[in-house]
């Protein structure tokens, strides 16, 4: 095989899983080394750097970083990175003076935001510090979009939301709350330089049974957690069936037994694996006493003098082909009686406020056609993010669009292409600070995963808005910390320096390393010392070594980073070095545009 | 953070051997040589062995004398007895241990200062009683703990790191294991494991006296240009003259061979080795010529390294005593030491 390119950017940032795996590239080894070290707000500022809402993320993020994480290979859990990033934003103090703020004067350009969500929010958060005039158009009373709508807030307590999108809001940008955008023809006749439109995904879809308008007891999902976040529902029947089992269904069910509710079932059509929802909010409904129906098709809703009095479900049986559904028959019809029934089936983007006219296209399916790199729609200076660009996905994904979204409403501002964008880069610097002392801790922590600590069950219904979790305690970040296994300290191997002599090979913990010869792919995996169990995992081959004209090989799939090769090599041939991934923000392309400029003026 | 110990992880892609052991469980304590040793090759290597030979760990006793050789069974199945002896004194502590236990599986580490200067009378005992054990020497040519001066093993006109040559000719113990009717005797070299590890084993296997010789370079005093121990001197001047494959008992042979290649040997406990020749003109089980075949590569340079001898017909110290079957350790105390009466009944029948 040829020998790997470790050079480029993509070698050592895929090294990194978490952070790979991150949809806005969170640095997560380093955060959580500034954690291990006590150092909450620098732990918290560099989480802000990539996701801006490290408080709220790290209560209810969906986590892409964890089923990614290295540790959840080598054991069975990986580290609970999410609740750690709560243990920064937790602890971080006051940050204020440290945060970014908006030049005394602007540039001039004025750019029109669509809702107060994460994404507009991360658009202003980008854009404002640069001198843009950020104006906010907002259909509520209050900010926060879906976060704070649909999370309920024994979640995400509010005053997290206020803290951070206070952070935002500050650095004067003009939310105009209650201001439902009616027209965007209107919004750009307003003279607006850029239009972001960061409206999320508010219709909730309904289930057209029939008795669905017979009752006024069957509510949409996710307008009901709106109007329990907004005080205007505050009870609801003692027997309640949440229809649909992602993780909005998960808030309703959760949200109906503090409304008074006794008898909360979910019901799902599929068997448990096909589930939308995320197993750990799964777990938490469960753990509520939650009774999770599996197989129950509904048909249709049931009235008695004008009064809901249950559903009729038939109940299926599924035949499979591996793991695919490949044929269904109905075994029976059930009746389960209730008093509410709540729909949380998915929901959808909706435009009714976009005239088709503008220039803007949209597809078959009524989605506005958007570029995924500048997220630029097919009107230049019209820009989406968030659920509103591709649909309902998580408030980090948001996060990334607001970013990218941002670098492209800067370079349209200043009249620069859209798709020349900054690279990445990736900077190494060695680890090694003398004789058997390295700049992390390399120690293997064979502790399991810190279980968060739960507000009583007797307790936690008493009020809507108790927060369940509870935060790890010092003694379970000290350890919870440690579990991570520093991916971020790569391997970096000198194939000239290496003298054959097996250190590495023989010292390796996770057997990881092999000295073989060079071969075809096949010929390669059957002579790794352990087989590849994870082929989607680099595989690195150096270059022919001078002493046999081997190669060094290794596995990347398992190293737990532990530096011993390193440690144990008589010629420095492998080293531990540290990895920062350079991610350009609007911030970057800013500076480049001004570098350029001073280098264009002092070379004329 | 500072220096670590290796972590013991047991993942999901480490095997398991017919004890339903891994790896992990039969190696020791962190190695407190210098990086790069060849000793921790070996370490490695015996490690590998016993883990695929499924060696019981509590049935072994590692045995050595002293110097960085002898630190190294530290390094390997921590859950097996060991005796760190004194300073070449290792085989007559190893012969008492298996007088005492025949059951225990005698494991020595050796170095070429502990077995060919200081304790050499020792080795050349044990080695004629053929007392069953594995007897590896470490064999680097330098006396490394106290900063690289000459071993016996040095050879004549090799270099130490400042330049010197050495004018003494050099002690080869594998020339001296053949002289001395050496029943498995066997010369490897640290960085080739795919040789080092089946050697271990059909060593293991053996019964008797198994001698092998690992050249394994000493990556500090004698790892430099001008070193006839060096990684890539030994690299360089390799003669694999055997190659041998090791087929445990239960395992059928499924390689086809010719049978004027290969010299199919069995061993007492129903392993085989397939010796293979890898040079033409050595002569597999002739002692006089093994020597002076030895003599004349070694005269051209070159390092001959394989197993080069075995011999399974002969008796080992027990076989050649007569002992009984049952461990001395085992045997009741009355019977074992029947009393003052039966001492003067004994010596009656002497006067």
């Amino acid at each position: 095989m040829e020998p790997t390119d470790t050079a480029g950017t993509e070698y050592f940032h895929r090294v990194v899983d978490c952070q790979w795996a991150c949809p806005a590239n969170t640095d997560v080894p380093q955060y959580i080394r500034l954690i291990a070290q006590g150092r909450f707000a620098d732990a918290y500022l560099l989480n802000r750097e990539s996701n801006v809402f490290p408080g709220i993320l790290g209560r209810v993020c969906d986590r892409p970083c964890e089923p990614a994480c290295r540790r959840g290979r080598v054991e069975a859990e990986p580290v609970a990175i999410c609740r750690l990033k709560r243990v920064a934003a937790d602890n971080r103090g006051d940050i204020e003076d440290r945060l970014p703020r908006a030049p005394e004067v602007r540039n001039g350009k004025r750019v029109a935001l669509v809702g107060a969500g994460c994404a507009s929010l991360t658009v202003a958060n980008d854009l404002a510090p640069l001198g843009y005039e950020c104006v906010v158009f907002e259909a509520l009373d209050r900010p926060g979009g879906l976060m704070r709508t649909n999370i309920p807030a024994f979640r995400l307590p509010t005053s997290v939301l206020d803290d951070e999108i206070g952070y935002i809001t500050r650095l004067g940008v003009d939310v105009r709350y209650s201001s439902p955008v009616q027209s965007l023809k209107a919004l750009l006749d307003d003279g607006f330089d850029a239009v972001f439109v960061g409206s999320g995904a508010p219709k909730g879809k309904d289930l057209r049974l029939p008795g669905r308008d017979a009752s006024d007891r069957i509510h949409i999902g996710i307008d009901w957690l709106g109007s329990i976040a907004f005080g205007h529902t505050k009870s609801v029947g003692a027997r309640v069936l949440i229809i649909g089992v992602g993780n909005t269904a998960m808030d309703c069910c959760r949200s109906s037994l503090r409304l008074g509710a006794k008898d909360v079932k979910v019901i799902a059509r599929k068997p448990r694996r096909f589930f939308k929802a995320s197993e750990w909010e799964l777990e938490d409904a469960e753990e509520e006493r939650v009774e999770i129906v599996v197989n129950y098709s509904p048909k249709a809703f049931v009235m008695e003098n004008g009064k809901l009095v249950g559903m009729q479900f038939e109940e299926l049986e599924y035949e499979f082909q591996g793991d695919d559904i490949v044929g269904q028959k109905v075994l029976r019809d059930v009746f389960l009686p209730c008093d509410d029934v709540v729909l949380a089936i998915g929901q959808e983007n909706a435009f009714p406020w976009i005239e088709r006219d503008l220039g803007i296209g949209f597809d078959r399916h009524e989605v506005p056609v958007i570029d995924t790199v500048t997220f630029q729609s097919t009107r230049p200076g019209v820009f989406f993010g968030g659920d509103a660009a591709f649909g309902p996905k998580n408030i980090i994904w948001a996060v990334k669009h607001g970013h990218e979204a941002a670098i492209s409403i800067h370079k349209h501002c200043q009249g620069m292409a859209t798709t020349e964008r900054l690279p990445r880069g990736v900077n190494l610097t060695t680890a090694k600070m003398g004789i058997h002392e390295w700049s992390y801790s390399n120690g293997y922590e064979p502790a399991e995963r810190r279980i968060m600590p739960h507000v009583e069950l007797t307790k936690r219904f008493k009020k809507l808005n108790i927060e369940v979790e509870l935060g790890f305690s010092v003694e379970q970040i000290a350890t919870e910390v440690e579990r991570c296994l520093n991916c971020d300290i790569q391997t970096a191997f000198t194939p000239k320096l290496c003298i054959e002599c097996d250190a590495c090979i023989d010292i390796c913990p996770v057997d990881c390393l092999t000295i073989a010869p060079n071969g075809d792919a096949t010929e390669i995996d059957e002579r790794l010392k352990t087989p590849r169990q994870n082929p989607t995992q680099p595989l690195y081959v150096s270059e022919p070594l001078p002493q046999t004209g081997r190669v060094m090989l290794k596995d990347e799939n398992i190293c737990v980073h532990c530096g011993l090769c390193a440690e144990r090599c008589p010629t420095g041939a492998w080293d531990m070095q540290k990895s920062t991934v350079k991610i350009p923000y609007a911030a970057e392309e800013s500076r480049a545009g001004e570098a350029q400029w001073q280098n264009s003026r002092k070379a004329g | 953070m500072t220096s670590i110990a290796k972590p013991k992880i047991v993942h999901s892609g480490l095997a398991r051997n017919v004890l339903g052991l891994t790896v992990r469980d039969y190696e020791g304590g962190m190695s407190t040589l210098c990086a790069g040793c060849g000793h921790d090759s070996i370490t490695a290597s015996i490690v590998q062995a016993c883990f695929e030979l499924g060696v019981p760990p509590h049935g072994v006793a590692k045995m050595s004398g002293i110097g960085c050789s002898s630190k190294t069974p530290a390094y390997f199945l921590s859950a097996s007895h060991g005796f760190n002896s004194v300073h070449g004194r290792m085989p007559s502590i190893a012969t008492g241990a298996s007088a005492a236990n025949r059951d225990l599986y005698l494991l020595g580490v050796s170095g070429d200062g502990d077995s060919l200067s200081i304790g050499l009378g020792q080795f050349m005992h044990a080695l004629r009683r053929n007392l069953d054990m594995l007897y590896i020497i470490e064999n680097n040519g330098v006396y490394g703990l106290t900063k690289g001066q000459f071993s016996a093993s040095a050879d004549l006109g090799a270099k130490n790191k400042r330049g010197e040559e050495n004018r003494q000719p050099p002690i080869d113990p594998v020339q001296m294991a053949l002289a001395l009717g050496g029943t498995f005797v066997a010369r490897s070299f640290s960085g080739d494991k795919e040789q080092l590890v089946p050697l271990i084993k059909a060593g293991i296997s053996h019964r008797g006296f198994a001698l092998l010789d690992v050249v394994s370079p000493c990556v500090t005093f004698n790892d430099h240009e001008g070193s006839t121990k060096s990684y890539e001197h030994a690299r360089e001047f390799n003669l694999r003259a055997i190659h041998t494959d090791f087929v445990p008992p239960e395992e059928e042979i499924m390689a086809a061979y010719d049978e004027g290649d290969v010299l199919p040997v069995e061993l007492h406990d129903g392993s085989r080795l397939l010796l293979r020749k890898l040079a033409n003109d050595y002569d597999i089980g002739n002692r006089g010529e093994a020597i002076e075949y030895l003599r004349t590569r070694h005269r051209a340079g070159e390092i001959v390294t394989g197993l080069l001898y075995i011999d399974e017909s002969q008796p080992d110290l027990h076989g050649a005593n007569s002992t009984i079957e049952t461990p001395l350790n085992q045997v009741p105390y009355e019977q074992l030491c029947p009393g003052p009466e039966s001492l003067a009944a004994l010596q009656k029948r002497y006067r």
